[in-house]
């Protein structure tokens, strides 16, 4: 995704993540049968060397955080287990290569990383450089306010030019907000942190924080009711999955793995033993797009 | 390098809020520390204590700090810093007039932090001054403020430029931390804009943020030298 620092997220990622993952180690991750390939292809060579490197965020609560043990986990995490079990490999020989949001096309292209899930948007101006297998979530802006207020209705209450909004600096729902205000020097506010945020709508500062819709919820959960996401998104985030853009085989298989999980209950239960920790509804996966 | 051109906008506009930023703190750390160092060199010692209390409080705190209990701290008090909203003066500023409060609470802590580095900054020139020329203004009758202020201070000045003008240069550059509270728009948080968002390269964007910083700190530096070298002289 696009956030850099989530810091005050990570307490309860990290115990979320925590119990899943001694929780789950389930089917889902252990190799089944050892599969077979076509010789030559991606799948075969990593199958064959038994190891995978998989590219991820270390500080992106949910989706691929690093733990006290070490170890990132999160819904990132949870899919590339999953298509490293199809590769036939184990989820203990995954190597994880900690891939911050500038890095992602380049890692891909020197071969440093073999796949990266890291919240990824799928977007043309990457698909320039690599290719994407996916989507497997569709992520989106949205806007929290006080339980109380009813005085906003959505991304366009701000255009009147007294309400204030508040994101973190250098994000892309920072940018995406900016559209929707009169005047920025009064209505916007950046942190280097949600949480600080939060504090903000808190003490009445500002009247709405705006980012993905799976990290306002997470502040939802432990409000006891003192937020309200209001409205549907207003952007659509879909993340993929970043391989060589001429790898057309690989992605292809990672979309034939996408599609099956999809109905398999897989996709599920990796949602529900990460964000389903906040979010507890489960999203329909969306329909991987082969272009 | 392009970026330093093609965005040359978003830098000026950066410098010009921060160019503000640091004009009002410091004016604010001089009052503040000025009057915190008269308190300190006072006959009364309850105000010696008060103007100690607060050295020793902001000038060992870190400024981070300082900054979150400006910040989260006073709205939690109920004020959102409204008495800064000067008439007159918000015609200049504008920023000290609109409704978020972050622009006037970066003030207050930069003024507050760097009014304690101001203060023993000026308390040091006043022990420069040899301990007779009070004692001569006391011979020929001067009250205390009468001494202070035609015996003491003119002298105490002089020896408290240089240390000031360090004192002011540092806050300066400590002024690129309200970005990271709330502020929006000035020098390094909108250079940091450029790179995390719109994906300039870093170096450049750096560099165009140091050319702003040095543009307001050299000056100031070059100014200091001349006063300093002028009072050389009629000492």
């Amino acid at each position: 995704m696009r956030l850099k620092n989530c810091v005050p997220l990570a307490a309860i990622a990290v115990l979320a993540m925590g119990v899943a993952a001694c929780g789950e180690d389930s089917e889902s991750s252990e190799p089944r049968d050892k599969p077979s390939f076509a010789a030559g292809t991606t799948m075969e060579r990593l199958s064959n060397a038994q190891k995978i490197v998989v590219g991820t965020k270390f500080d992106q609560p949910l989706f691929g955080l690093k733990g006290l043990d070490g170890k990132p986990a999160g819904f990132d995490v949870e899919i590339a287990k999953i298509i490293a079990a199809e590769l036939g490999i184990p989820a203990d020989k995954i190597e994880y290569k900690e891939t911050p949001s500038q890095v992602r096309e380049q890692v891909v292209e020197q071969g440093t990383v073999d796949i990266v899930v890291a919240t990824y948007t799928i977007n043309d101006k990457r698909k320039e450089r690599i290719a994407f297998a996916g989507p497997y979530y569709v992520a989106g802006q949205q806007i929290m306010v006080r339980a109380d207020d009813s005085s906003i209705t959505g991304p366009d209450s701000f255009k009147a030019g007294d309400k204030k909004v508040c994101s973190v600096s250098g994000s892309t729902p920072a940018a995406n907000i900016k559209s929707y205000l009169q005047d920025e020097a009064a209505q916007l506010v950046l942190f280097d942190t949600y949480q600080k945020c939060v504090d903000a709508l808190k003490a009445e500062t500002v009247d709405a924080v705006t980012t993905d819709n799976v990290i306002l919820s997470g502040f939802i959960s432990k409000s006891d009711g003192a937020y309200k996401l209001i409205g549907t998104k207003f952007t659509e985030e879909p993340y993929g999955i970043g391989v060589k853009k001429d790898d057309a085989e690989f992605r292809a298989f990672i979309n034939d793995v996408l599609e099956s999980i999809a109905t398999d209950g897989r996709y599920e239960e990796a949602w529900k033993t990460t964000v389903g920790k906040v979010d507890p509804e489960v999203p329909s996966a969306p329909a991987v797009d082969r272009y | 390098m392009s970026v330093l051109v093609d965005q040359f906008s978003v830098f000026v506009n950066g410098f010009w809020l921060t160019l503000q930023l640091c004009v009002l703190s410091a004016i604010g750390a001089l009052l503040i520390g000025g009057i915190a160092a008269v308190m300190r060199i006072a006959p009364a010692p309850p105000l010696r204590g008060l103007g100690t209390a607060y050295v020793t409080i902001f000038r060992n705190v870190p400024l981070t700090v300082v900054f979150f209990f400006t910040v989260f701290g006073l709205p939690a008090l109920g004020t959102t810093a409204d008495f800064l909203r000067i008439p007159i003066l918000d015609l200049a500023f504008p920023r000290l007039a609109i409704d978020l409060p972050f622009f006037r609470f970066a003030i207050i802590a930069l003024s507050l932090y760097t009014g304690a580095f101001v203060c023993e900054a000026l308390r040091s020139g006043v022990n420069a001054v040899s301990p007779g020329q009070a004692e001569a203004g006391r011979a020929i009758g001067l009250g205390f403020r009468q001494n202070l202020w035609h015996v003491v201070l003119p002298q105490a000045w002089q020896a408290s430029v240089v240390p000031l003008g360090s004192v002011i240069i540092a806050m300066i550059k400590n002024s690129a931390l309200a970005g990271f509270f709330g502020l929006t728009g000035d020098l390094s948080q909108s250079g940091a804009e450029l790179v995390t968002v719109r994906g300039f390269p870093v170096v450049p964007v750096f560099i165009g943020i140091a050319v702003g910083f040095l543009v307001m700190t050299m000056p100031l530096g070059l100014l200091l030298d001349r006063i300093e070298s002028r009072g050389a002289m009629t000492r």
